[in-house]
């Protein structure tokens, strides 16, 4: 074993241990420290991606001396590390981006605690995303639960402390039930390692002994991380908290955090039941309408805001019901599609709400549309990130979104007649939703705004931030002309996940 | 089904515990009380978990005189992965007080629904 | 039928609603009537004044706004004081036993198909657990053989555990703690808006400090032997320092803050919980990393059931240890009154 297989364990340890570091450090220090380490995690992913790249297969990673049914371990292909990759490269992007603003929300004794929430939650998705123990995902997932309500109510006013505390029961209620789930699980198996976990399913597939218990399995672990990655009829707690928290904060759970969420219901299913299992339980053909009813629902509700942070929040449910739809599909194109729709709308979303925050606060603080009016001059740079996130939310070609509906589409032709139908008149009526609300705000950035309204002076912006901006707009323009290599590399991942 | 449900009386209080904890917190608009719903449920996990790790006739998972055969001992499993949840839940009951604590600042009231009709009567920033 | 309705148009909540919407109304168009006024401004305008005028014109649309959304939100409390908090109060809890009911009918169909309790041929009875038994003593040298599995088998896992409850300890003191002046001390306005507890604290309670002399050194020893004795009898870092952490408590609440602050300030729990996860941290980095490399590690086992024996399993109960009993104290503390 070389030093880069050691890669991605070094990432999850340097993030634990910079958490820890980052408790005694002034804010400043705290403040480079978050920024270095998101920075080294995104360059040892990267390295992990090539590594990965050059292996046939994916390998075992032993957390201590003891192999795989009695250790923890960690597991690493191509698909982890591509995600990993993609997501520390959303992080630093959106924290190089949002830092300088995060002195209006949070005073300047609790910012070093800011970055220990920042740094826990990057440790816990990376842990989620290489994670081959049910059991350490379970204990992770309880970290960025509390790291992701502590990022909301380091603002604290009386809408972030409503919605955390609408967030923390929610999740709470979730935690129960994976945690019910995950103890069954071991009643039946005996197992807490994914591996020997899917030796242990197929026996009982094959024999039927405890065939029962195991479709209860499927459904708590499956219900349990759909609410906490804000599936359609489970998302009330969602918009609140993406509209109220500070907008990095946003970012990174609406961007980030709730993939994470999915990745390991994706690695459950894979890696744990079986694809042809999870299909007899039907609970893939559940999760596929609760996706579509969310694709609609959520793009229903987001025209129906008159704030605009609450309508970005709502676009969220909508592109988190595309995920859910291709993982509905069962299939491996499907999967792959949902997949890619994860990393492009992780890399618009940060987008749109930091760019939000910019328009927001050159108009004034004013979150109303009619406020907006003229915001994308009076701040360009801003006005261009917006614009084309918005696009890549609606799916205009040559944006990431564009492809993503492309492979969704693409894998519904193989499905039966009604689902196929199903899936393309979603998605039209879908796009059609989005742009109706999108297009509406790009609008109404650009509209002259009334003669009478003089603006407050705009702050100064520094330079690195528009920089920032500019090369996570590129990614997402660059998701969509060159998707062709990403989407071999989480095809091959894909194989070699199972 | 009953006779089943008897034999394996531990997992079935601790179900029936669970659903009367999920309920508290569903139904509960009282902060505290949603609490301590929460707890009932977390608490029914950790019965039903410790009991997938009995058996009948066994000691506890510590040598004693240099004992060392499986035949002696209970599953030490369950009882680590029932440590680790109490860990969990005392956090989140910490979490979950503070919130309450400051919400019951702010409105004076632990009523969620009226806390929620008051912050939306607030100034918008 | 006609007579129905107008009794609807003329009930409390409808005129009181009637009456704010009006109210509002009347309110903008006096503020138009005296902000907007552009016709009758002279034709040499002071900037700054012109400038006021227009920042009370943006101020004054964003007034409206909220008007707006107020009545908006009068009316859905209007009709929520009402029937509809009746309505919705009830669906809610129909819907809500209906779920409760539904989850306890599933799942106790499930426990019916569970492995038999206490049976010794369940799936769970398997080669893991086996070897954890037979082989723990002489692999992780634990005669207790959870601690040997979560310390050294299962060690991620409890790294995160410990992690855990830090960062629950960071969310609650980004909550409840109260921010210093540059002088290290609460502003007066903060504590006021806080009402913390210390004005109810007891002083000189002579029960209580009896109690605390007596009580305060027993626990604390209890807890180091249960904290020291983790990898050979029943207890361990968690339960220890649970136990040592009620003993500080204790002290806390018979003698006051005042006296506590000696020795247990903020600066005390950040670099106790730094230099307990930081010694977990980089102990358990050595150890993956030599077993994932194939490594030999050079800590030895010692004598199974001695005291120093069991490795790592002794110094990370006590790193575990350090980090419960530090984080149950700074609950306490942060709860009684925002800060150490």
């Amino acid at each position: 074993m070389s030093l880069a297989h050691n890669f991605p364990f070094f990432t999850i340890l340097l993030c634990l241990l910079a958490g820890v570091v980052t408790s005694v450090l002034k804010p400043r220090a705290a403040k480079y420290l978050t920024l270095l380490v998101s920075l080294v995690v995104l360059g040892l992913s990267a390295a992990t991606l090539v590594l990965t790249l050059r292996l046939e297969s994916s390998y075992s990673f032993m957390m201590g001396h003891f192999p795989a049914p009695w250790g923890n371990e960690i597991r690493i292909g191509r698909l982890e590390a591509l995600m990993a990759t993609g997501f520390s490269a959303v992080l630093f992007i959106t924290l190089v981006a949002g830092l300088y603003h995060m002195p209006m929300f949070v005073s300047q004794k609790k910012f070093s605690l800011y970055c220990i929430m920042v740094d826990l939650a990057l440790a816990s998705v990376l842990v989620m995303l290489y994670t081959n123990d049910l059991f350490t995902a379970y204990v992770f997932i309880e970290i960025i639960t509390i790291a992701s309500c502590a990022l909301v109510i380091v603002r604290q006013n009386g809408h972030t402390l409503v919605a955390a505390t609408r967030y923390l029961i929610m999740n709470l209620l979730a935690s129960g039930l994976v945690l019910l789930g995950i103890a069954m699980l071991y009643g039946i198996t005996g197992h807490l390692l994914m591996e020997p976990l899917q030796e242990a399913v197929r026996e009982i597939y094959q024999t039927g002994n405890y065939a029962q218990p195991l479709t209860v399995v499927i459904a708590l672990i499956t219900v349990g991380l759909a609410i906490k990655s804000a599936l359609f009829p489970f998302h009330a707690w969602a918009p609140d908290t993406y509209a109220f928290g500070p907008p990095m904060s946003s970012a990174i759970l609406s961007g980030i955090i709730s993939k994470a969420y999915i990745f390991l219901l994706i690695k459950f299913f894979y890696r744990v039941i079986g694809f042809d299992i999870i299909r007899q339980s039907h609970i893939d053909d559940f999760l596929f309408y609760c996706g579509v009813a969310g694709m609609i629902m959520g793009s229903v509700m987001a025209i129906s805001q008159r704030d605009i942070r609450r309508m970005v929040a709502y676009s969220s449910v909508a592109q988190i019901g595309y995920v859910y739809m291709g993982l509905g599909m069962a299939s491996m194109a499907g999967v792959a599609a949902a997949l890619f729709q994860m990393l492009a709308h992780a890399a618009a979303k940060s987008l749109l709400f930091l760019s939000t925050h910019e328009l927001v606060s050159v108009s004034g603080n004013h979150k109303r549309f009619h406020s907006l009016h003229g915001a994308g001059y009076r701040n360009v740079a801003a006005g261009i990130v917006f614009t084309v996130s918005a696009m890549s939310m609606v799916g205009i070609p040559f944006t990431g979104g564009f492809i993503a509906k492309l492979y969704l589409a693409s894998a519904a032709i193989p499905l039966g007649g009604g689902m196929r139908v199903l899936v393309l008149v979603a998605l039209a009526v879908s796009t059609l939703l989005n742009a109706v609300y999108f297009l509406h705000t790009v609008v109404s950035i650009y509209r002259r705004p009334a003669e009478d309204v003089l603006y407050p002076p705009a702050h100064h912006i520094p330079r690195y931030v528009v920089a920032a901006l500019f090369v996570s707009m590129l990614m997402t323009v660059y998701l969509g002309i060159g998707s062709g290599p990403i989407m071999r590399v989480i095809e091959s991942g894909l194989k070699m996940f199972a | 089904m009953l006779q089943a449900l008897y034999e394996n009386i531990e997992q079935t209080v601790a179900v029936i515990l669970f659903g009367i904890g999920f309920v508290i917190l569903l139904l509960q608009r009282n902060l505290i009380r949603k609490i301590i719903g929460l707890n009932i449920m977390s608490t029914a996990t950790y019965l039903f978990l410790a009991s997938m790790g009995y058996i009948h006739g066994r000691k506890a998972p510590i040598v004693v005189d240099g004992v060392t055969q499986a035949i002696h001992y209970i599953n030490p499993v369950p009882t680590g992965l029932v440590l680790t949840g109490i860990v969990v839940s005392v956090s989140f009951t910490g979490m979950m007080l503070a919130l309450t604590v400051r919400l019951y600042r702010r409105y004076r009231t632990l009523d969620i629904d009226q806390i929620a009709l008051m912050a939306r009567q607030e100034e918008v920033e | 039928m006609s007579k129905r309705r107008s009794d609807w148009q003329n009930r409390p909540q409808e005129r009181f609603v009637r009456w704010m919407r009006e109210g509002y109304l009347a309110l903008d168009e006096a503020i138009e009537d005296s902000v907007l006024q552009p016709g009758e401004a002279p034709p040499e305008v002071d900037p700054e004044l012109a400038a006021q005028h227009q920042e009370a014109a943006l101020q004054h649309r964003h007034d409206r706004d909220l008007a707006l959304d107020r009545l908006a939100q009068y009316d859905l409390y209007a009709w929520t004081l009402t029937k509809g908090r009746r309505l919705i109060g009830r669906l809610h809890v129909l819907l809500s036993l209906l779920l409760g009911g539904m989850i306890i009918f599933f799942l106790l169909g499930t426990v019916a198909h569970m492995p038999r309790f206490g049976a010794a041929d369940v799936p769970a009875n398997n080669e893991v657990i086996t070897r954890y038994i037979e082989q723990g003593l002489a692999e992780t040298g634990a005669t207790n053989m959870v601690a040997g599995m979560i310390l050294d088998y299962r060690a991620f896992d409890t790294l995160g555990e410990s992690t855990v409850l830090f960062i629950a300890a960071c969310a609650v003191l980004i909550l409840l703690r109260i921010d210093l002046d540059d002088k290290g001390q609460p502003t007066q306005q903060l504590i006021a808006e806080e009402s913390d507890d210390r004005h109810y604290e007891p002083k000189n309670d002579r029960i209580l400090q009896g109690t605390a002399i007596l009580l305060t050194p027993i626990l604390l020893l209890f807890g180091l032997y249960v904290i020291l004795n983790g990898h050979l009898s029943p207890g361990g870092g968690f339960s220890g320092g649970a136990i040592v952490s009620s003993g500080l408590i204790l002290y806390l609440n018979a003698f006051g803050f005042k006296k506590a602050g000696r020795f247990f300030s903020y600066k005390t729990f950040q670099w106790v919980s730094f230099g307990a996860l930081g010694f977990y941290g980089v102990a358990k980095a050595y150890s993956f990393y030599c077993g994932a490399n194939g490594l030999e590690s050079h800590i030895p086992l010692g004598t199974p059931g001695a005291i120093l024996s069991g490795g790592l399993i002794m110094p990370l109960n006590i790193a575990v240890g350090l980090v419960v009993a530090c984080t149950m104290y700074i609950f306490y503390a942060l709860f009684r009154k925002g800060g150490l």
